[in-house]
């Protein structure tokens, strides 16, 4: 019964990844795209692609990208529930992991284990950035675009809003 | 003399860069504005509010805030939103900032959720975003490549491989995360651990 209902399965899926999910949202993006996309068929390809160029246009928190993904799924409730599995466990547990460590402590474990993970992180989204790529860079026009707008943001503090805009301009002009 | 009397004497320093700790509706909404103010990621926005404008902490307790929740899983804003609040207020202060934080940018979505399955397969806005997928994925390779730069440089090659691992396992051979990372992180720490310890000696 539980395993049928729509919500049930966005609570657990998305429950179990956030935790799973060091070095913030976009290193989950892999995952999601797992199971959203080739799991569960929540979701094509294509939408899983608008799904993320929308989060990052919103404001708010990029992990926002689950609230898409849970309306596809079950609708408003979806949304809701999404947001919440993916947001409120891991708050709770740094709520409860700060309280630990508020005694002041000379423990180097907290600077080690963040040091260990930093790598892993980057592997992620990496791991994003190739997996997105594949959806939507299928012409020339558009990786170019990519490429350039990656070259942009890396060599300049441009404010990355612009950047997105200006990609929407040349999609609107049917260029990419 | 109590070993505690050093720490005691710096009291009036610090209270005095601080403001007293804010009300819950205060913080919900100090939060809120944050989260609307924040494209692409809330993180400066928050540390704006919090330090320098209404001074709830200073900016080493804002830094080690922070530390602790990129090392914790999870969206690391959100975390910090939940321990930042509970620190200055207890768990309903934690619960008001989270509220704040993401409250108003999932309404946002949702409605945005509501017209893409309405319009999203009209021609104009299918371009649009396809242009905006593009941007945004190349956003993404330069936070990857900034956040890899200091990597490189060190050619630290134990490092790099594991890097790399990461990378083709989850984005060429599509590997599950948990399975992916129920291997690295232990190895990661296992090296880092080992790498310290001769730096060390």
């Amino acid at each position: 019964m539980n395993s049928e209902n729509p919500i049930w399965a966005l609570v657990s899926t998305f429950g179990l990844m956030s935790l799973f999910a060091v070095g913030g949202a976009a290193a989950a993006v892999p995952e999601m795209h797992r199971i959203a996309v080739d799991v569960h068929h929540w979701m094509t390809e294509k939408q899983f692609a608008d799904a993320y160029a929308i989060a990052q246009l919103s404001p708010g928190p990029n992990v926002l990208i689950v609230t898409l993904i849970g309306y596809a799924v079950a609708g408003i409730p979806g949304a809701l529930a999404a947001t919440l599995a993916m947001c409120l466990p891991t708050a709770l547990l740094a709520y409860y992991v700060s309280r630990l460590l508020s005694r002041p402590s000379q423990s180097r474990w907290p600077a080690l284990i963040q040091a260990a993970l930093v790598p892993l992180s980057i592997g992620l989204m990496a791991a994003s950035a190739l997996i997105l790529a594949q959806s939507t860079d299928r012409t020339i026009a558009a990786l170019l675009l990519t490429a350039v707008v990656a070259v942009v943001a890396s060599v300049s503090r441009i404010n990355p809003l612009w950047l997105l805009l200006a990609g929407g301009l040349f999609g609107f002009a049917g260029i990419v | 003399m109590s070993p505690d009397s050093a720490p005691a004497a710096q009291e009036p320093d610090i209270l005095a860069a601080r403001a007293p700790p804010p009300g819950l509706l205060a913080l919900f909404l100090a939060f809120a504005r944050m989260s609307l103010a924040g494209f692409g990621g809330v993180l400066v926005f928050a540390r704006h509010a919090i330090v320098d404008q209404h001074r709830w902490m200073t900016a080493d307790e804002f830094n080690e805030t922070f530390a602790l929740c990129h090392f914790l899983p999870g969206p690391n804003i959100l975390n910090l939103s939940m321990v930042f609040g509970s620190r200055l207020r207890g768990i309903a202060g934690g619960v008001a900032a989270f509220t704040g934080l993401l409250l108003p940018p999932t309404l946002i979505m949702t409605v945005l959720a509501i017209i893409y399955a309405r319009y999203g397969d009209v021609e104009v806005l299918r371009r649009i975003l396809a242009g905006i997928s593009c941007a945004a994925v190349g956003l993404l390779i330069a936070v990857v490549f900034r956040m890899m730069t200091p990597l490189l440089k060190r050619m630290d090659v134990v490092v790099i491989v594991l890097m790399l691992g990461v990378f083709v396992a989850i984005g060429v051979v599509r590997l599950p995360l948990q399975e992916v990372l129920l291997v690295a992180i232990p190895v990661s720490i296992g090296v880092t651990y080992l790498m310290r310890r001769k730096v060390a000696a």
